[in-house]
């Protein structure tokens, strides 16, 4: 149920492990403190984190009237969030399924929830360009409104998957409102020297080369790994942190493109 | 051709890996102290994640092409003692994306283990991606009369990783596959400047040890995050072998699991 939908936010990546979840929460958290209604769905079937990292890891879903009821954040509603770890019983337990039924259950998740209107749904996504993610594109193409996100971490491996990624978008025909580098770089608390753990500038230059936009690069903060589990918002928590600016800035040049009606 | 069965008659050791991270391939020290040792014999690599395969570059050897010869395809050598055979090396390019559903990549690893030339080996490491689905069940699968010796998780030390590797080993244990053991990676950073260690990625729930007692899994060992390994899988020239005692000792502890249990 997507009608009452403004504007859908995939976030993609090719490689496992850069940030698409710790993206996805902040992306989410940050839209809410802002004022928006947000929905965040979860369709990492094999792998969900967002339950933790919001810290709503003992909630489960309800059925409605109209369908199943996410699970908000805050009592005033502004964030709710679906995702397949709600539906399990142990957070132990594994999801092993293949393609057909995750499909059918990624069907589900944009069929049969009431989000109610919301001005942003963030989608997180697992790695890859599989059935996940053909599932989730064939589905959307009928919502007018709606982007990909990529994000990457520096190094080529990582930069090499989000080339694919990039092709699939084209593919696919889904715009890429642009690219966020994480982990690039880290300041050792001790000395503040700054180490290019992953090297550096690659996410930049990639947006260069591809010709899309780069929307800023989030360093590796311990501090922002241990906000998950915690469900805090970094701009509230850390507000002086370049995370919290590059979230800041996100935002702001969504909502601009969503005034513009200018997807891209 | 080959068929899966007399193919894994050749196989002494078969290892399957569990591929999970944080930015950067954990497979890559583990990879590289098994695989550039001469004394292990011939060491076979096979990339199962199929739309985002990244062993060719890792390995060095990512302008390469496969060959198809009488007994099936080559795969590509990195050494005298190290074959490579990735979905990377059959791409044109690397923008080319597999866009392929279950079925597909199931018929893509189904060849790679029937088709592939991969001669006499001593061991199958094989590199999967994230998840418990297709790419899992059909390796699984399809090794599972051929003598599959059982399953590294790598994990690093944060929570969201370790929810992760909770849902491999219960996917291990739903498949029969033997757990060979858990080991940390990125578990610390030690300052190139001023050579404090760190914690990049705190261990706020205690880390993949607590998480091993918890789940009765064993612990291989912790490995320090080193930002030359992670530029090497970038820079081919740079020296990429992880020879740290932490990791010699993870790699002994593995090859006695594999030696006790080998058919
Ligand atoms: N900028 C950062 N600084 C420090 N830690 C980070 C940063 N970004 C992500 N992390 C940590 O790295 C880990 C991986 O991040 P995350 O789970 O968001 O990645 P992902 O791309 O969603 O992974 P997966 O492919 O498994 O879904 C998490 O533990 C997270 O807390
Ligand atoms: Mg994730």
């Amino acid at each position: 149920m997507l009608e009452g939908v403004k504007r859908v936010i995939l976030v993609l990546s090719g490689k496992g492990g850069v940030g698409k979840s710790t993206v996805s929460t902040q992306l989410a958290l940050t839209l809410k403190e802002k004022g928006y209604k947000v929905g965040l769905l979860d369709i990492d079937l094999c792998g969900p984190s967002v339950p933790y990292l919001l810290n709503l890891e003992n909630q489960s879903v309800h059925q409605g009237p109209h369908g199943w009821i996410p699970v908000y954040l805050d009592k005033e509603q502004r964030l709710g969030v679906m995702s397949i770890g709600f539906l399990l019983n142990s957070r132990n337990d594994a999801v092993v399924w293949r393609g057909p039924k995750k499909t059918s259950m990624i069907k589900q998740f944009l069929e049969d929830v009431c989000w109610q209107d919301l001005d942003f749904l963030v989608i997180d996504t697992p790695p890859g360009t599989s059935d996940e993610h053909i599932t989730v594109m064939e589905n959307l193409r009928q919502v007018p409104q709606c982007s990909a996100v990529l994000v990457t971490t520096p190094q080529q491996v990582a930069i090499e998957d989000v080339r694919k990624e990039i092709t699939f978008c084209n593919k696919t025909g889904i715009p890429i409102f642009g690219i966020v580098e994480n982990m690039s770089g880290y300041e050792c608390p001790n000395c503040s020297e700054c180490t290019n753990i992953f090297s550096s500038g690659g996410g930049q230059s990639l947006a260069e080369y591809a010709k899309i936009p780069y929307l800023g690069s989030i360093p590796i903060d311990p501090r922002v790994g241990s906000l998950a589990g915690e469900g805090k918002a970094a701009i509230k928590e850390l507000p002086e942190s370049k995370t919290s600016k590059v979230f800041t800035d996100l935002v702001t040049q969504l909502t601009e493109s969503s005034k513009n009606g200018d997807m891209k | 051709m080959l068929t899966i069965g007399t193919l894994f008659l050749t196989l002494s050791n078969t290892l399957f890996r569990n591929f999970r991270l944080s930015g950067k391939p954990s497979w890559h020290p583990l990879c590289c102290s098994f695989a550039f040792n001469p004394q292990l014999g011939l060491v076979g690599v096979l990339d199962a994640d199929i739309c985002g395969p990244s062993q060719p570059r890792v390995l060095g050897v990512g302008g390469e092409r496969v060959h198809h010869s009488g007994s099936g395809w080559s795969p590509v050598y990195v050494s005298d003692n190290l074959c490579l055979m990735s979905i990377g090396f059959l791409l044109g390019s690397p923008d080319d994306a597999v866009i392929w559903r279950g079925p597909k990549k199931n018929g893509m690893i189904k060849q790679f283990l029937s088709e592939v030339d991969w001669g006499d080996l001593d061991y199958l490491l094989i590199d999967t991606p994230p998840g418990t689905s297709d790419e899992h069940l059909s390796v699984v699968q399809y090794l599972c009369g051929a003598g599959l010796t059982g399953a590294v998780l790598v994990s690093t030390p944060q929570e969201t990783a370790l929810l992760d590797v909770r849902k491999e080993i219960s996917f291990c244990r739903k498949l029969k596959v033997p757990l060979i053991g858990v080991l940390e990676n990125m578990a610390g950073f030690l300052c190139p400047h001023c050579k404090t260690r760190s914690d990049i990625f705190p261990a706020t729930t205690g880390g993949v040890t607590a998480m091993c007692t918890e789940m009765d899994v064993p612990y291989l060992g912790s490995l320090l995050l080193q930002p030359a390994l992670a530029r090497a899988a970038d820079d081919p020239t740079l020296p990429a072998r992880d020879t740290t005692n932490a990791a010699l000792d993870i790699r002994a502890k593995i090859m006695a699991f594999c030696e006790r249990n080998s058919s």
